[in-house]
């Protein structure tokens, strides 16, 4: 039987992989993005178990909102990342160094 | 859909913004239909909120929207910004051929996402109205597409947001999980123990979701540790921008922390008290010592930014409402005199030249004086020098903060705000004492001018008459 708190664990090994991923990335952008719908399908992940195990449909609800803000995130991202790579030619993180101080 | 009139502000500032989209799509790229039209639905949206101000505490949306006094005054305080920050940057977006229309249309979302946040108090809400927000700025930072700085700048936004949304998000699954609610007010509810569901264990996991939740509004607010994207995007991003970042948001990112942290996880106060003490010491001090280093102007107001957000959190360090209104007061009269900070800058700007290096300002006093008298009262406000307001607000949360029990932070808020002092000051020497590198004339459109002086006269004025937004501040949180 698969309880809560197995969900919680993958929820939260998914979480800590994301952000990993987008602080020890210095390759490529495109990566970045990926991590970032990852950590958000991680999250709802937490939202349904919680929302199934309490036998609350809100969480449900949550997650449909979590899914078509993240789908409007990807486009902007995706979409910065078409600037930048106008400018730069290049979509290399670690070329990212124009702006320090 | 109970008590649908407490959001028509909202509902009618989305419907005029999506007009005014549409109306940019038939006018010339020349025209100031579209600057009008945003303005003139700014003003009817708030007038409308400027009747709801006063009105009792009402609930809608099964839970989800407020309107309280609260919510009323800063709607209110974010319109009267955003009707500023549009008049200082028309003409600024319009020489830089950068894309006019749009850079209003989203203005206008990210307000629309601004006053939801505010008035959320409900997880979803306050989500919905942040991601609107959100995205809207981060669109705005790429405006300028052929300037490879402000692309970057907005990738280093997008990621750092949305791992701050990503981060805010976990918390808010981790509260749900342990309270069995996404409404703010059930939630607070909840742990104060009024319900039988509350156990140890589900203490834990609240107490586990507040330190995410916490991690999210620091990122937002550009608090450190997690103040990194701060200086890059006020740098990279066209000055228009940055003045819109640096204004409006911050006060939907205090309410945003009030709702969550105050209204909803309140009886954890213990907890997430600490946590904002370290965050607002190691502000004050970064924000402060780094900012002495800078020589780019834009690059020196955003570690300004960092540390007038440690004060800002002083205030709510110590969890009284009189703390919180000192904070509110605090958040808004920041932005006004950030407004005017940018205002002058984007005014000294012209086509092909950017005033964003100390030495753009040298001779200011010469070349134009009453803008240069307009930024040296901000520049008074923001070090704290009697009798811009400035003072007034540091002194209200140093107050509470002292009668807190956090006399350390106080003491240490006090030399910080004496070593930023120098370098505000550092900026009235050389627009006054140096001599003018270029003698271009500086002379802004007669209503920015007139919008200006307005602006620092308020920021005089709200110092020698404080109580005039203090009261204000107190009903909300009464």
């Amino acid at each position: 039987m698969i309880s809560l708190s197995h969900y919680l664990a993958l929820g939260a090994v998914l979480f800590c992989l994301s952000v990993v991923g987008i602080f020890l990335n210095r390759k490529n952008v495109i990566i970045l993005l990926m991590c970032i719908e990852l950590m958000l399908l991680s999250v709802n992940m937490n939202f349904v178990a919680f929302s199934h195990f309490l036998g609350d449909g809100a969480g449900q609800i949550f997650v449909f909102f979590i899914l078509t803000v993240a789908a409007a995130e990807a486009a902007i991202g995706l979409a910065i990342l078409v600037v930048l790579f106008r400018n730069r030619s290049t979509i290399n993180v670690a070329d990212l160094d124009a702006l320090k101080g | 859909m109970d008590n649908l009139q407490i959001a028509t502000p909202e509902i009618f500032l989305l419907a005029a913004t999506c007009a005014v989209l549409v109306v940019g799509l038939f006018t010339q790229a020349k025209s100031n239909t579209v600057y009008w039209l945003s303005q003139l639905s700014l003003v009817i949206t708030l007038i409308m909120s400027l009747t709801q101000i006063g009105d009792e505490a009402v609930t809608g949306f099964s839970g989800a929207y407020t309107l309280d006094t609260l919510s009323a005054s800063l709607k209110s305080w974010v319109l009267v910004l955003a009707i500023g920050i549009f008049l200082y940057s028309r003409d600024y977006v319009g020489n830089r051929k950068i894309a006019r229309s749009e850079y209003f249309v989203l203005g206008l979302f990210a307000v629309s996402g601004m006053m939801i946040m505010v008035s959320a108090t409900h997880m979803l809400t306050v989500y919905l109205g942040l991601e609107l927000l959100a995205l809207s700025q981060y669109a705005m930072v790429a405006l300028h597409r052929d300037n490879g700085r402000a692309a970057e700048a907005a990738m280093k936004y997008f990621v750092l947001g949305a791992l701050a949304s990503g981060m805010l998000l976990y918390g808010m699954s981790m509260v749900y999980g342990a309270t069995g609610s996404l409404n703010l007010t059930v939630v607070a509810d909840i742990l104060a123990g009024n319900s039988e569901v509350l156990s140890a264990e589900r203490t834990i996991g609240a107490r586990f979701g507040l330190t995410f939740l916490i991690v999210g509004i620091a990122f937002k607010l550009g608090a450190v540790p997690f103040h990194m994207w701060v200086p890059d995007v006020y740098e990279g991003a066209p000055t228009s921008v940055t003045m819109f970042i640096s204004t409006a948001p911050k006060i939907a990112a205090f309410a945003m922390l009030i709702r969550l942290l105050v209204e909803g996880l309140e009886t954890l106060s213990a907890d997430w008290q600490q946590m904002l003490a370290i965050m607002s010491a190691l502000s004050m001090i970064v924000g402060n010592l780094i900012a002495i280093a800078q020589t780019n102007i834009k690059r020196m107001l955003a570690y300004s930014t960092i540390s007038h957000v440690g004060f800002l959190l002083m205030g709510i360090v110590g969890a009284t409402s009189a703390g919180y209104s000192a904070s509110m007061f605090y958040a808004i009269t920041y932005a006004f005199t950030t407004l005017a900070t940018f205002g002058v800058l984007l005014a000294v700007s012209r086509e092909g030249f950017e005033a964003d290096q100390l030495s753009d300002l040298a001779g200011l006093g010469k070349r134009n004086a009453l803008l240069a008298v307009v930024m040296l009262l901000a520049m008074f406000s923001l070090a704290g020098v009697p009798p811009a307001v400035g003072f007034y607000a540091k002194l209200t949360v140093l107050e509470s903060a002292v009668n807190a029990g956090f006399t350390w932070l106080a003491i240490l808020g006090v030399i910080m705000s004496v070593i930023g002092a120098f370098y505000y000051l550092r900026i009235i020497k050389i627009m006054f004492f140096d001599d003018p590198v270029d003698d271009t004339q500086v002379s802004p459109a007669s209503d920015v001018t007139a919008g200006l002086a307005v602006n620092g006269l308020a920021v005089l004025a709200l110092g020698l008459a404080p109580g005039l937004i203090m009261s204000a501040c107190i009903a909300a949180f009464s």
